[in-house]
C-alpha cells in the first residue's frame, strides 16, 4: 500500500516535545540575563597566536581601572586562559537554582571561563560516545557558550567583552545567541599571512551585519627592555591595511613586550598596564575603543 | 518532531522516556484513538546530539539547572569548581515542616558517590523531581526512576 504522507505543518497540533518552545526559552534566558549589560563586544582574530586573549584581558582590566563595570567571557572553551591571565584563582563559584556567580579579578572584572571549571592539565572533554564526536561536539560547545551567557549572574555591566577562539564558527554562534552584538574588535599581527586570515573573518562579520569597531595590530615591533625603543619584529602592516580595506579604524598598535607577557603569566595585569610599553599602548587603545562603542 | 498514527490519522502523544542502557534513549508515543504505542530509539550518537542541544525529547519535567549541560557533560571538572547553596524553603514551609523532601540514608550515600563537580546540581534535580511527583522521600529507587524518566544519562 502506498502511504500518503503529509507535511509537518499539515498535521495539526504541536510536537509533544515542544522543541521550538524549548529553544525559544533558551534564547529568552540569554536575553533576560543580559538585560543589564549596556554593550556586548566580541574580540576575534580568525587566526591563532596573535595574542588575542592577553590583549582582551588587558583591555578588560584597563576598562575596570576607569571605573567601568566589566565582564569578561572566555568563549575559547578548548584553550581557555582568561581567568589565569586576569589573576583569578579557580576556587568555588557560588551556584544556586537561579545562576552562577562569576569570579572576580583583582581589577574587579567579572570573569567566566572554562579554566575555572576544569582540573589543571585536563583538556575539555565530553562524555562518550567519543567515536562520533564530530557530529555533536559543535552543538555541545555552542550550548556551553549559551549557558555561560544565560546562567552566569553578570549583573549590571557597562561592557561585556567576549574573547573568541581562533576561527569564525564561534562568532556565528555568538551572533545567533545574543539578543544583540554591539561590535567586534579584530586583532591581527603585521604579517601578510595574518592579514589574509583576519580579512576573511572581517568579511564574514560584514556578511552577518556585525559592526567592526576597529582593528588592533599586536606584536607590532619589539619593545627593547634595554633601550626602551620599539624595534622592527614582523614585516608588514596588516593592521592599517585591514582597516582601510574594511573601512574601519585602526585602534592602535601594541609592540611585543616580554615584560608584559611575564606580568600576564602571573596574572598581574595591573603591573603590566602600569609598567610596560605594551600596557601604555593598550591604555590608549581603550580610550579609542570606548569612544567607538559609545 | 511529530509522530503520526497512520491508521487513525492522529498525532501521537508523548507517553514516557527511558534510558534502557548502552546510551539508548527510548521515547514512547501513544495514539489517543487506537492506543497503539510506538517507541523511538536513538543510538548513542543521536542521544548525545539531542543532549548537546540542551533540549529534552518529550519536554522538560523539572526546571533547567544553571550550567546544566556543562556540569553534566564535561569530563575532568574541578572538584572544587562550585559551591552549591541550598534554595531556602518558603517561610510557610519552614513553619509547617511541609515542602521539604527527605533523603533516605542509602540515597545520601549514593549521592556522596557523585562527583562534587555535579553533585549539588544532581541533588536539586532529584529534589525537583520528587516535588513534581508528590514524593516525600528520595531513595535509590526513586533516583533510578528519576534518572530514567528525566533522561539523565551519566547522573
Amino acid at each position: 500500500m502506498m502511504l500518503k504522507h503529509r507535511t509537518y505543518a499539515d498535521v495539526k497540533g504541536g510536537d509533544s516535545s515542544g522543541m521550538v518552545d524549548q529553544v525559544n526559552a533558551q534564547q529568552a534566558r540569554v536575553a533576560e540575563r543580559l538585560a543589564g549589560v549596556r554593550a556586548c563586544v566580541a574580540v576575534m582574530s580568525g587566526k591563532g597566536g596573535v595574542g588575542k586573549s592577553l590583549t582582551t584581558a588587558a583591555i578588560a582590566s584597563a576598562c575596570a581601572a576607569r571605573g567601568l563595570a566589566i565582564g569578561l567571557l572566555d568563549a575559547d572553551l578548548v584553550g581557555p586562559s582568561a581567568a589565569r591571565m586576569s589573576g583569578v584563582n579557580p576556587t568555588g563559584l557560588t551556584v544556586d537554582e537561579s545562576g552562577v556567580d562569576p569570579a572576580t579579578s583583582p581589577a574587579g572584572v567579572r570573569v567566566m571561563s572554562m579554566d575555572l571549571l576544569l582540573d589543571d592539565d585536563a583538556p575539555l572533554a565530553w562524555r562518550e560516545p567519543e567515536s562520533e564526536s564530530f557530529v555533536w561536539r559543535g552543538a555541545q560547545e555552542r550550548s556551553a557558550l549559551r549557558e555561560f551567557l544565560a546562567d552566569v549572574r553578570w549583573g549590571e555591566l557597562d561592557l561585556l567583552l567576549i574573547d573568541l577562539p581562533p576561527g569564525t564558527q564561534r562568532l556565528i554562534d555568538l551572533a545567533e545567541l545574543l539578543p544583540r552584538l554591539d561590535g567586534l574588535v579584530v586583532i591581527t599581527i603585521p604579517s601578510a599571512a595574518s592579514e589574509t586570515a583576519v580579512s576573511r573573518s572581517m568579511s564574514l562579520a560584514a556578511e552577518k551585519g556585525i559592526r567592526v569597531l576597529g582593528v588592533l595590530e599586536n606584536m607590532s615591533g619589539y619593545a627593547c627592555a634595554d633601550c626602551g625603543k620599539v624595534r622592527p619584529l614582523f614585516p608588514g602592516a596588516a593592521g592599517q591595511r585591514l582597516a582601510d580595506r574594511h573601512d574601519t579604524a585602526l585602534l592602535g598598535r601594541i609592540p611585543f613586550d616580554p615584560d608584559a607577557a611575564g606580568h600576564a603569566d602571573m596574572g598581574a595585569l595591573d603591573q603590566m598596564m602600569d609598567h610596560t610599553v605594551a600596557g601604555a599602548a593598550i591604555d590608549q587603545i581603550v580610550d579609542r575603543l570606548l569612544e567607538a562603542i559609545a | 518532531m511529530k509522530f503520526l498514527c497512520i491508521e487513525c490519522d492522529e498525532l501521537m502523544i508523548f507517553e514516557q522516556r527511558q534510558l534502557p542502557g548502552d546510551g539508548t534513549l527510548a521515547a514512547a508515543f501513544r495514539c489517543p484513538t487506537c492506543q497503539r504505542v510506538v517507541a523511538m530509539l536513538t543510538n548513542p550518537m543521536e542521544t548525545q546530539l539531542v543532549s548537546s542541544l540542551g533540549i529534552k525529547i518529550g519536554g522538560r519535567d523539572v526546571p533547567e539547572q544553571p550550567l546544566e549541560l556543562v556540569r553534566s557533560e564535561v569530563v575532568g571538572g574541578r572538584e572544587d569548581a562550585f559551591v552549591d547553596t541550598e534554595a531556602p524553603l518558603p517561610v510557610e514551609a519552614r513553619v509547617s515542616g511541609a515542602g521539604a523532601v527527605v533523603w533516605s540514608l542509602a540515597a545520601v550515600e549514593r549521592l556522596e558517590g557523585v562527583p562534587r563537580f555535579v553533585r549539588g546540581m544532581v541533588k536539586r534535580i532529584y529534589a525537583d523531581y520528587a516535588k513534581e511527583n508528590g514524593i516525600s522521600e528520595i531513595t535509590p529507587e526513586i533516583m533510578d526512576r528519576a534518572r530514567s524518566d528525566l533522561g539523565l544519562e551519566g547522573m
